[in-house]
Order: C-alpha cells, then structure tokens, then sequence
C-alpha cells in the first residue's frame, strides 16, 4: 500500500505537470473520440485545423493567439469527463467544444452546467442536446437529428408511397430518428400505414434477418437510420436479395461522404438522404474552403471537415463578439449570433442553443464507381426546427 | 447398544453398472473395521456414500440409530463423521495450523464470524491436536510444501477436530513409507482406543489391515464375499481366489519379514 | 484445447480480414480472390504461431487468467496497428466472384454466398472431425487436452504441439473474418463485435466441444434472426439471456462434460497470508496520511484523477476479494459497479435524494444485483462460473440500455453531483479516500476473518470444506454479495464523480479494466489490487490524455508486465523481499510465536 500511494503520487505528478496555460493566448478545449471513430474524426480534425490556422493568420482573436488544446476521450463518456476536467482545471481553457457521440455530447454538457463553462457542442445529433437536457451554458452547430429527419420527412411526403417500414439502430439515436419521421410524416400524410418496423442491434445488425423481415412485410417504402458497417451490410443484403428493387428508400445520413464512400460501387441508387455532397457545391464561400481544405490536406473534405471548420470558426466569432472570455459574456454573445459559413449564413437561437446549420438533401447515384449525391438541395436548418412555443415546452425553462 | 455406524443394503449403480450392490455392515464404538478388496471393487464408492458425497440408489446408513442417508458431507459432519480422502485434501494456501484451525473453527460454528483474526483462533487446541499427530514442530510451515506423509497426519488432524464419533479413512497410508504406515496407523489404533471413535478405512497394504483391524470386511464386484477378523477372512477361502491369492503373497514376498 | 482463454482470437479474425481485403483488391481473378482468403489465414496463422512462441509460451505457467491478460494486451495493440496500417475507414471488399448473385429458394431470395457458407461450415466441421480422430496429430491433441504429463511421457513435444494447436485456432479465427469481406464492411471494431459472441457460443455449447460449439453456433444465429422478428426490442440481450437459461440448466453448456479434477484455485502461493506487522499498518497509516495530504499541494484536475484511481482501488479490491479469497473469476464485476452508480442516479434523480442518502442507498442495488445474480453463479465454477457473471453483466447493461424510460438508455442519467460541501475537487477527495480506505480496510479484515478462512477453504479444497461442513455455495454467495457491494459503492462514488451515469458503466471494458488491475497486481496477494488499480488507472488516464495511441502503449505495457511480473506486482515485490531474506519467516501475527519455518 505504501508503494500505491508513491505510485499515485508520480502519477498526479505527473498529471499536472503537463502544459501550463499561457496567458497570452485564447486556449480552447476540444474534446472527440479520436482513436474510438477515427474514420469520423480524423476529417473533423483537419477541419478545426484549418480554422485554427486561418484564424491566427487574421490576427487571432481579440489580438491574441487561437490555440485549441485537443483531447481523446477514447468513445466514453466517463473519459470525456476526465478529458474536460483536465481541459477546464489544468490547462484553463476558455470553453469546450467537440463530441461525436450523444452520450458524449450529453455528458460534457452537464458538466458544462455544473463547472459553468461554456460547451460549444459540434457534432451529436440527440435531440436532449438542446431540449430535454438543454442548459445555458451548451449550444450546439450540427443540424439535430429532428431537423434532419424533418427534411427527409417533408420528402417522403411528397412521395406516393403509403406502407412504410423502418430500420433503425436499437438506441437511443435510432429511436428518437424514428419517432420523429414517423410522427412528421403521419402529420402531413395521415393516409400512411406503418407497417414494420426492425431494430437491429446496433454494430450487430443480420442483415438477411433484417431484409427477409422488410421484405415479408410489402412496403412501399423503408425509411432507414442505420449506418456505418450495419449500412454496409443492410445494402448488399438488401441488393442481392432484392429488397430495394421499386422501392424508395429514405435514409438518414447515407450521404455525408463518411457513410457513402465505403460503399464503393455498390452504393444505393435513388435512395433520398441527407448529406454533403461537396463535389457538386459551387457557391464561392464553399469554393474557398474546398480550396484551401485540398491544399492543406491534399484530400477531399468529409462533412466532419465542415463541421470541425465551423466549430472552430464558430468558437472565435463568440469571443469577437463577446470581446471577452468571460462565460457570461460569451454565452450572451453567442445567443442569436449569426455567420457565414461554406454552406450559407447561420444563426445561434437564443431560444435553444441550436444553430440554423441545414443539410443537403438529394437523392444518391453511383459515378465513376463511387456512390455521389445529385439533384441536392440545402435545407435551412431554422425552417425545420418547431415553433418557440413547442421548443418552450421541450426545453427546461430556468 | 445400537451400534456406531450400521448399514444396511446400500446400493449404487451407475448407469446399469452396479458399483455397490447390497452392502450392509456395522461398526461399534471404539473398533476398527478395514474394508478391502481389489480395484474397482466399490469400495471408495462405498466410502463416499458413507460421508455423503454420493447419494445411494437404495439402503440405509444409521448413525448412532440416526438416519443419515442422502444428507451432504457438511451435515453428515456436524453429525460427527470425520475422514481423510484417497488423495490427500488440505488448504494449500494456509500453514498447517491454520488447517486445522479452519475446521476447528468451523466445528465451533464461528466461521460466519468476520471481525476476529482467525489465524488466532482456537491456537491451543490447534496445536494440541497437531501434536497428537506428530506435527507440533511444523505449524508454522505453509501446507502447500509439506510432503506427502505430513499432509495425511495432517488430514487425520482435521478430521480429528470435530472431535468425530467416526471416523472415515480412505487408504490413510497409501504414498507413505513402510516406516510411516505403521507410525501412522498405530497412532490412529491409539485415538480410536482411548477415545471410544469408530474407524473405517479402506486399505490396499495387507500388513496394515491385518496388524490393526478388529475386523475386515471383503469387497468385490460390489458385494460383500466376506467378513469377520483378520485371521478368519486370511483363512477364507472365496477371498483367497478371488483377491488374496496374489495380493497378499505378492505384499508377503515382497517385504520380507512381515506377517502372513 | 490448450485451455487459454484467449481474448486475441477476436484480434487475430479481424486482421484476417484486413489481410483478405489487401489481397483481394490486389490480387485479380477467381483465383486471386479465393487464393488471397487462404493466403491471409495461412499468414495470420503464422503470426499466431510466433505470439504463442514468443509470448504465451513464457507465461503457461503462471495462473491461467494471466494468459487471458497478456492476450487482451495483444487485442488493444492489435486495434490501433489496424488504424495505423489499413487507416481508419470501414472497408469494404470485394464480392465473391461467382456468387455474387442470388438464388431463389421458395419464393425468398438468398444470396448465393450465403449458401456458400452454409456448405462450409459443416464441411469445416467435418474436416476437423477427421484432423481430430483420424490423424496422429489429432489424437495426440485429444489426449494432451486429457494429460499433459502422459502425452509428455510418450515423447512427444508439447510445446510444438500446443502452438499447431494454437495456429489451427487462429488459422480458422482468420479465415472466418476473411470470408466475411464479401458480406461485412472491415472495420477496426469487429473483434469487440465477435468476440464476446464467440466466447457465448463456446460455452454455449460446452468447452472442447466441436459440435456443441456449431450447434449453439446455429442456435444463436437462428435467434437473432428471429428474435428480431419476435422480440425486436431485447435482440441485444437475446443470446445472453439464452446463455444463462443454459448455464442454469445445464451448468457445463449443452455438451460439456464436468470439468474433472480441476484446480478451483487461482493460483496457489507457497507463502501463507498474513496480516500486517505493527510496523506494516504504521507505514500504511502513513501512506493514507500522505494521500490526505495531496490536496495541500495539488490542482483540481490532479485531485480528480486521484479520486478516479481511488474508486477503481476499491473496485478492484471488490473484485480482487472475490477473485483472490473466493477463487471466483468474474467477468462480469462491472454489473455491480454500474448497478450502485445507477442506485445513486436513481435516487437523486427519481427521489430527489441529497448525495449522503445516495451514497448509502446506492450500494443497495449492487448488493440486490448480487444476491439475485450471485445465488444462480456460485452453482458453477471455472470458466462457466466467468461465462455466467458476464451474462448477467451484459443483462444489466442491456436494461440499462434499452429500457430509456427510467435510465434513459444510451443517453444515460445527467446531473448527479456531490452535494455543495464535497463538490471542491478537494472535499470530493477527502470523500473519496475516506470511503475507499475504510473499504479497503473491511475487505482486508474479511480475509483474515474466520469468514475469509471459510471462502479460501472452499477455494483450496472444495472436497476438504464441505467435509469440514463449509457449505461452498453459502459461503461464496456470501463473497459474491459482499463484492458486488463494494464494487456499488465504488460505482456511487463513481458516478458522483463523473456526474453521470452510463450504460458504459455496467459494460464489459470496465469488467475488464477490474481484471487486469487485480492481475496486474498480482493474484496471489492479499491486497495486490490496490497497487494494480493505481498503476493501470493512473497509466491509462495519462495515456489518455497524452497520445491518441494510447491503446497500442497501454497494451504493450500489459504485456510487458505481465512477461516481467508473472506473479502480478505486488507478487513480485514479494518474491523480492523473500529472496533477500531467505532465513526469515514472513512476518507473523503479533501475537504469533515465530518459529523457524524451514
């Protein structure tokens, strides 16, 4: 026992030598699952980079240095505590930002609340985030999971399909996804049937089982939440046995490059999906970050790049706004804070955090051997959010 | 006087083969009765019906008139059986008292107890019991590097701490030394003397069964072909075809000067 | 066959996989697809060999588990080489030439590759039947899994043996993952998703059983098919829950035999324990005053690492008692843990309860979760006994999971924090240490109890203790409960610490993380847990939080112990002391005479 207490002892030692703040700089806490979902985090990654350093050759911000200090949280929510903790006691960062899981996401928010400092959340989707276990010191950039679903959901209504069934991951994300689609849906086309739904284990899906199962049950229609292998799985299941043959498929997320590019060639076609299609984007804001992002990196950006760009960007037009790093002051200045970005202007609500950052909806095609995006259009995030009122009653009030 | 241990038509079949098939006995306080027989004869069968580790098809086993049949070894114990194992079964991880304090506190029902330091319990009459098998000068030594013969003393010291009516042994000098056979079954001879406890074992060396049994009986195939003292079960003739005529003049010559 | 419980095979299927992937896309033609499959086993296959040579053969004689530790060392390094090698995207391979289609049976569509799996298992079945009853090798395989000693006897080199043993395992462990490139993307998170199903499977169907093992193979994709179909809502706990109705039923899988004479122990020590010498509990009395003493002159975040490595000390003591005293090995420890984290979130969040009320009733649910579990696992022993803990692990963690209106499912339970005067990192500390400490110290006092003497008994010798009337199963309930106690208190701590509650937390890496703490520490001493929890939580939190890597470092370092300290940590601090001081005894009780021990 004597040895464990030295032991502990090097170790906090250790611990806390590590980087000491230095004032002159403005230090920003990060925080993602780095080395738990590289393939998602290793774009966004280079994205916050390239903000970082655009940044700093405009000046900084408030005259001084924009310095992210990054962390690992190894996909646990317990770890991005300890991460946040580190970041917020040791190296005396002036806000959080980051996360990809919602659990995550979830986790560092609350202690946000609890440590008052600001949480800039970048990529979970859960709708808690900013309404059920909404606070005051979280926002949140990436468009939620009931804004996407609500995109696809005004699509799907337009469609002459009456018998739907669902596929959707076996938690919460899918859930949630589910629920909304079904009651937006439901709400514009009361004549629609739902007649199946399958909830394969997430990261376990039978992808036979699954199609057999969706197949049995004669829809017009599958509206789908899966992704990564499990999507890689229900695809070629689905194509050799048939299912998607005079079907529409509505799938969220399948567009975002991270999730279509593993497809290859076997890629979905016709499928209507929310996405990123970047190759297809010609406005001149996106232009110049496309530009700058495939000279940098020499590599074509994911959607984790933009949000990790807009994270960053977003980070600093808080504290310019703010003029200070003071939490309240900036959490002033970030409600209703409004930007540009490659995808057009967005706004910070005050009313729950969110940021009107929309998506590209379009249907999917295969090119060159490579599953793209066409026919897309951008959904304004802010025309897919429900009215204050609802958001009043979503969101705790304190 | 009932007798300590009697049993009566104990049957045990595994399967359609018959380990043990209609075995009944007794044994009085204070004797010593051998079993014997050749290998595969039922007797360690037999044996672990008597301490319960294995449940008989049919009979009874009556202790002091009690019934006892069917009840699991800790119960049959409380009831006050003890007995020593084939192969050796002792708590490697502990020195030799603490073996023996183990089931001394567990004679004491004081193993529920969480707080006392058990290494410190019931020392004395550890010690005492452990020098009644000749083992006082190795209490301290970690059982787990004992040889062979010191850990059957000190199985006879646990099954002793129970201060036991019975007591059980299943071939309690196989392992040892010619020297330390005979040590060891003299001294068990003198417990069971001066304590009034029953003892049964089974046995493969004839010099030890015929020197210190009151009485043998004969196991083969599962039944019993024999029973009664040494010299009439030597004289018996279905026992000398049957097992006797090699194993006991194979133990005969091989050691020299030995009875028979 | 050799029985090493080897978590690797998961490691060694996925990088079948990569390798099948590399060498489909580069090699052209039907021949170039199925030759790269067989290459890529037949290459994971050798290097399967080499780790059995180079590491595994030096540990066979340490405890059993330390093998299962060296090769979850392996696993984590193997999960950021992938990374590393093949970069971080999901891959996804080639079709099968010439099955790319689909053949209709009865109306349904089935992927001809499917059929083409279905032909093979059975054909691979087949094939180890004839390698194992109709080849020399294969008998002498049977008959070293029967007796070593015998098949030594016959002259025969085990060692060699034992790695084509284990080169076969992992030939088939890499072919498998190579044959599932047409059908599944490759990612570096398919050994986690395997390997638990295997090790299901395995005991499922009962250990060294072929047939059994395809049997329950069959059994657990048939429900999840149709669990789906049926109970589309607990498809994740399904095969679990199958697996414990088996083991309940059927406590050595559906064609197990009961294990023979096997040894119950972990590992014996030829040193007997004892409790500390005054000058022993005065240095320790000193460390704890140290301790206390750090929030003199450390940060917030310091301090709340320390308190983090506090509570895994008194979770691996929890597990480290039940592992160590009681000889019971379980996997499945985080259940109790994530049951008391989940009893403090209940209690603050559904009762509005302050942190002190928390912090009593809390525990109450690792306590209940134990009775109720304990009572079905402690009929089993071994590895079925380890099988069992993890089910009702996993059960836990999918109520947890699923049922989102109470716990809040994957989203977890918000909010939990320590009342305003143990909310400074500081307080939190003192919190901490004076919980741990006095839980450190009961667990301590147990072992030397009478009680504690009971539960090594019925370790040592279950044949001597329940002939000394020690009822086994009694007894190790009573050391199950008493853990998974522990381990809730160490979760409401936990959760106070974090603020949150996670289905995580009941999950099988924090299981895992208490396994190798208790290992590292060493599984032959009284306290080695202590020691185990601080080096490998304060390594892993600083790992962390330096390198994104930190699996790979973390890894190598298991392994590195564990080929260093084959007797844990403290084990070998121990051997240390003794061979410096060969004429002495261990220092005895105070009271004790110390007699001459050689």
């Amino acid at each position: 026992m004597k040895t464990s207490v030295k032991v502990a002892l090097a170790a906090l030692v250790l611990a806390t030598g590590m980087g000491r703040a230095m004032a002159q700089d403005i230090k920003i806490g990060e925080i993602n699952s780095y080395s738990g979902l590289p393939a998602f985090t290793e774009p966004y990654r280079k994205g916050w980079q390239l903000a970082v350093e655009e940044i700093n050759a405009a000046g900084g911000v408030l005259g001084k240095k924009f310095v992210v200090v990054s962390k690992d949280d190894g996909g646990k929510p317990a770890d991005a505590v300890t991460a946040a903790n580190e970041l917020v006691s040791s190296e005396g960062v002036v806000m959080l930002t980051g996360t990809f899981f919602s659990n995550i996401g979830l986790a560092v928010a609350d202690y946000a609340k609890q440590k008052k400092v600001l949480f800039l959340a970048a990529e979970p989707l859960t709708d808690a985030m900013t309404w059920s276990q909404g606070n005051k010191y979280t926002f949140r950039l990436r468009p939620s999971n009931y804004m996407q679903a609500a995109m696809l959901a005004e699509e799907a209504a337009k469609l002459p399909a009456k018998r739907w069934a669902t596929i959707a991951p076996n938690y919460e994300y899918g859930q949630s996804a589910v629920a909304v689609f079904k009651q937006l849906l439901s709400a514009k086309r009361p004549d629609i049937e739902w007649v199946t739904e399958q909830w394969p284990p997430q990261g376990k899906i039978d992808a036979g089982a699954v199609v057999q199962a969706v197949a049995a049950a004669k829809p017009d229609a599958i509206f789908n939440v899966t992704f990564g292998p499990d999507l890689v799985k229900l695809v070629r299941e689905g194509n050799t046995r048939g299912l998607y043959k005079d079907r529409v498929v509505v799938s969220l997320l399948t567009g975002e490059p991270e999730y279509l590019d593993p497809l290859k060639d076997e890629a979905p076609e016709g499928w209507i999906v929310t996405g990123y299609p970047w190759y297809s984007l010609k406005t001149p804001e996106h232009d110049a970050f496309l530009k700058a992002y495939q000279a940098k990196f020499n590599d074509y950006p994911r959607l984790g790049s933009i949000v990790g760009y807009l994270t960053m960007k977003a980070a600093a037009a808080i504290i310019t706004k703010a003029g200070s790093t003071d939490t309240d002051k900036m959490i002033a200045a970030a409600e209703g804070l409004s930007m540009g970005t490659p995808l057009g202007p967005i706004v910070f609500r005050a009313i729950d955090h969110q940021s009107t950052l929309g998506a590209f909806v379009g249907k999917t095609a295969v090119k060159d051997g490579k599953g793209v995006m066409v026919d897309t259009v951008y959904r304004d995030g802010a025309a897919y959010l429900p009215s204050d009122a609802e958001v009043k009653k979503l969101r705790p009030q304190n | 006087m009932t007798p300590l241990l009697q049993v009566e038509n104990l049957d045990k079949s595994y399967g359609g083969v018959h380990a043990v098939r209609g075995v009944s006995f007794s044994l009085t306080a204070g004797r010593i009765l051998a079993l014997i027989g050749p290998n595969g004869a039922g007797k360690s069968t037999c044996f672990n019906m008597l301490n319960g580790q294995i449940k008989p098809n049919a009979g009874t086993i009556r202790l002091n008139g009690a019934d006892i049949t069917g009840l699991p070894p800790r119960t049959v114990w409380r009831r006050g059986v003890g007995r020593t194992f084939q192969i050796t079964a002792t708590f490697a991880s502990m020195t030799v008292r603490e073996n023996v304090q183990v089931a001394l506190l567990s004679f004491h029902s004081k193993l529920a107890s969480v707080f006392r330091y058990a290494g410190a319990a019931y020392r004395d009459e550890a010690e005492r019991l452990l020098a009644l098998v000749g083992m006082e000068a190795q209490a301290e030594r970690p059982c787990g590097e004992l040889a062979y013969g010191d850990l059957k003393r000190l199985e006879l010291a646990i099954a002793l701490a129970n201060q036991p009516k019975l007591l059980l042994m299943d071939e309690p000098t196989a392992g040892m030394a010619p020297k330390e056979r005979v040590d060891l079954m003299r001294l068990t001879a003198g417990i069971a003397r001066d304590t009034g406890i029953g003892v049964l074992f089974t046995e493969h060396d004839m010099d030890v069964v015929f020197e210190h049994s009151d009485s043998v009986m004969v196991l083969n195939r599962g039944e019993l072909i024999a029973t009664g003292t040494p010299e009439e079960v030597r004289r018996d003739p279905q026992v000398r075809a049957i097992y006797l005529g090699e194993g006991l003049l194979y133990d005969a010559k091989h050691r020299e000067g030995s009875a028979a | 066959m050799t029985r090493i419980v080897n978590f690797a095979h998961g490691a060694f299927y996925m990088v079948g996989a990569y390798l099948a992937f590399t060498l489909t896309e580069r090699l052209a033609g039907t021949w170039g697809f199925w030759g790269g499959i067989l290459i890529a086993a037949a290459v994971v296959a050798v290097l399967g060999a080499l780790l059995e040579i180079v590491l595994l053969r030096r540990i066979y004689r340490a405890p059993e588990l330390f093998q299962l530790l060296a090769t979850f060392g392996v696993t984590l390094m193997v999960q950021d080489i992938v990374v590393l090698i093949w970069g971080p995207e999901d891959l996804m391979g080639r079709r099968a030439p010439g099955f790319r289609g689909a053949v209709e049976i009865m109306g349904q569509l089935v992927p001809a590759y499917d059929l083409l799996l279905i032909v093979l298992g059975p054909t691979v079945l087949g094939l180890l039947w004839l390698l194992f009853h109709r080849t020399r090798w294969g008998v002498l395989v049977r008959a070293a899994t029967q007796d070593r000693d015998m098949v030594a006897a016959l002259g025969v080199n085990q060692k060699w043996l034992f790695t084509s043993v284990f080169a076969l395992g992992v030939f088939l462990a890499a072919l498998g993952g190579a044959l599932q490139i047409p059908r599944d993307a490759v990612s570096h998170s398919m050994d986690l998703r395997i390997i638990v199903d295997v090790f299901v499977v395995v005991v499922i169907g009962g250990l060294g059983s072929v047939t059994g093992a395809f049997l329950a193979a069959i059994i657990v994709s048939e429900l999840n098919a149709f669990g789906i179909l049926i109970f589309p809502k607990i498809s994740l706990v399904l095969v679990f829950l199958v697996m414990a109705v088996v083991l309940v039923i059927r406590p050595y899988g559906l064609f197990g035999k009961a294990e023979g004479a096997q040894r119950t122990s972990l590992g014996l020590s030829i040193r007997p324990w004892r409790p500390f010498t005054q000058a022993e509990r005065i240095a320790v009395g000193a460390g704890v005053l140290v301790a206390a003493s750090l929030p003199l002159f450390l940060g917030n975040y310091a301090l709340t690492v320390g308190s983090e490595i506090l509570v895994f000390v008194l979770f691996a003591a929890s597990l480290h008692f039940m592992m160590t005293v009681g000889g019971l090995a379980s996997f499945g420890h985080a259940a109790y843990f994530g049951l008391g984290a989940y009893g403090a979130a209940f209690m603050v969040k559904l009762f509005g309860a302050p942190m002190e009320v928390a912090l009593l009733m809390g525990p109450l649910m690792g306590l209940v979760g134990a009775v109720l579990f304990g009572w079905f696992c402690v009929r089993l022993s071994g590895v079925y006994f380890a099988m069992l803990t993890l089910a009702f692990a996993q059960i836990a963690w999918s109520i947890a999971f699923q049922w989102v209106e109470v716990t809040g499912g994957d989203n977890g339970m918000l909010g939990i924090w320590p009342a305003s005067w143990a909310s400074k990192p500081a307080a939190f500390f003192w919190l901490v240490l004076g919980v741990v400490t006095v839980g450190v110290c009961i667990l301590r006092v147990l072992v030397f109890s009478p009680f504690g003497f009971a539960l090594r008994a019925a370790r040592d010798s279950t044949l001597r203790s329940e002939a000394i009337g020690i009822d086994r199963r009694n007894v190790q309930w009573a050391a199950f409960i008493v853990a998974g106690t522990f381990a809730g208190i160490a979760g409401v701590l936990f959760a106070f610490l974090k603020g949150s509650v996670f289905p995580d937390n009941l999950g099988i890496p924090i299981s895992v993380d208490g396994l190798v703490m208790v290992l590292l520490g060493g599984i032959e001493t009284v306290s080695g847990a202590v020691v185990g929890a601080v080096v490998y939580k304060a390594l892993a939190i600083w790992l962390m939080s330096q390198t994104e890597m930190s699996k790979l470092i973390l890894g190598a370092v298991v392994v590195l112990l564990v080929v260093a300290f084959p007797k844990g940590i403290v084990g070998f601090l121990e051997d240390l002391r003794h061979r410096r001081r060969p004429a002495s005894p261990p220092a005895g009780f105070k009271a004790a005479k110390v007699e001459a021990a050689e």
